[in-house]
């Protein structure tokens, strides 16, 4: 049954979720830390273990995968809910620094991808 | 009008799944026909997404009532799980050999946007160091700026724009990430998982390699998603105990 996956899939996000809560209550920040990036990590270990038991059949499946088809819409909904008139009234200097940090850090990528992956290079080597 | 206006009141979820549903059958329409497909869909889609925000104010386009649903679909509960759901389609071996590149990545991306947020503070004439923090904070993501202004008690128009400079951040992510995503060799999921590090506000991350390549997302979304947490962490502690100490 689809709700499987669906209910597989949302043990995963809760206790990720969790994690993450817990994590920032640990250094006391009132945020959550990664949650998302447990809840994947969670999701992606279980799913590889139940389908060696042969416990995740194709139906169950579909239950992830109907969510995951669906980022992309709730992405194009998401964006239409965003603060844009803010972004444009908060002035030359949120619009300059917005601008000129991303693209900075966007620059960044091939050079520490590179890194990355000389190191995983290395340790394949090794 | 008015029985219209409670069928879609009462039911503002299924009636947004529909308007989403147009918007994405007409940006494909545009992409196939119209750009000959040069253009994506889905980065159509999202510039569409960014122009009905327009219609409204803070909450963007669901400030108008009859599309107060459109808050709920794009909302951070159903964004957050359709975006775990991604990772069925990652590969674990990838990500465990991008592990470093990506830890490397989020603490540059999170320090090079507070260095930059502080420069171009200081260089607009800013020298209060709340406020220094608080827009470099900001230069973050637009939840890393309020928390690290809250924190360490910022005026509020400070706050205001340091809100402003995630939104910018995000948006500016999701519009630039396709058209320089060759030039900085974002093509492989390694790649994505750093891309996701630096940049780290996870809408903007997770919009622009949708609208990229759609099996880069969940690569990106995972480093992304422990960014705006590293940056709360560090902003209005680590960050502001060094600026203090420098005493510019």
């Amino acid at each position: 049954m689809k709700i499987y996956g669906v209910a597989l899939l949302a043990a995963c996000f809760l206790m990720g979720k969790l994690l993450g809560r817990l994590l920032g209550h640990l250094i006391n920040i009132d945020s959550d830390i990664g949650g998302v990036g447990f809840a994947m990590f969670l999701l992606m270990t279980s799913s590889i273990y139940l389908r060696k038991k042969k416990w995740l059949v194709l139906e169950t499946e579909k239950g992830i995968w109907f969510w995951s088809s669906m980022y992309i819409p709730i992405i194009v909904a998401m964006t239409s809910t965003l603060n844009v008139k803010a972004a444009l009234s908060g002035g030359f200097l949120a619009i300059i620094l917005g601008i000129g940090a991303t693209a900075v850090c966007m620059l960044m990528v091939p050079l520490i991808s590179k890194i990355g992956r000389e190191k995983s290079i290395d340790s394949q080597k090794k | 009008m008015e029985i219209i206006d409670t069928i879609i009141g009462k039911n503002g979820l299924v009636f947004a799944f529909l308007c989403v549903g147009i918007i994405m059958l007409f940006s494909s329409w545009v992409s196939k026909y119209i750009t000959n497909k040069k253009i994506p869909g889905v980065a159509i889609a999202i510039i569409i997404g960014l122009s009905l925000a327009f219609l409204g104010d803070e909450k963007g386009i669901s400030n108008i009532p009859l599309f107060a649903g459109m808050a709920l679909l794009g909302g951070p509960m159903l964004r957050d799980f359709a975006v775990v759901a991604t990772a069925m389609s990652a590969d674990l071996s990838k990500i465990r050999q991008a592990g470093l590149a990506g830890l490397v990545s989020l603490l540059i991306g999170v320090f090079i946007s507070f260095t930059m947020g502080v420069l171009i503070g200081l260089s607009m004439g800013y020298t209060n160091i709340e406020s220094l923090t608080t827009i470099g904070a900001g230069a973050c993501t637009y939840i890393v700026g309020p928390v690290t202004g809250t924190a360490i008690g910022a005026s509020s128009d400070v706050i205001a724009i340091s809100v402003a400079t995630g939104v910018v951040k995000t948006i500016f992510a999701t519009i630039g990430t396709p058209l320089i995503a060759k030039k900085i060799k974002l093509d492989n999921p390694h790649a994505a998982i750093v891309f996701g590090g630096l940049i780290g506000t996870t809408s903007g991350v997770v919009a622009g390699l949708a609208a990229t390549d759609e099996e880069l997302v969940p690569y990106g979304a995972l480093t992304s998603t422990f960014y705006t947490g590293i940056g709360c962490l560090l902003c209005p502690s680590l960050f502001y105990v060094i600026l203090r100490f420098l005493d510019i």
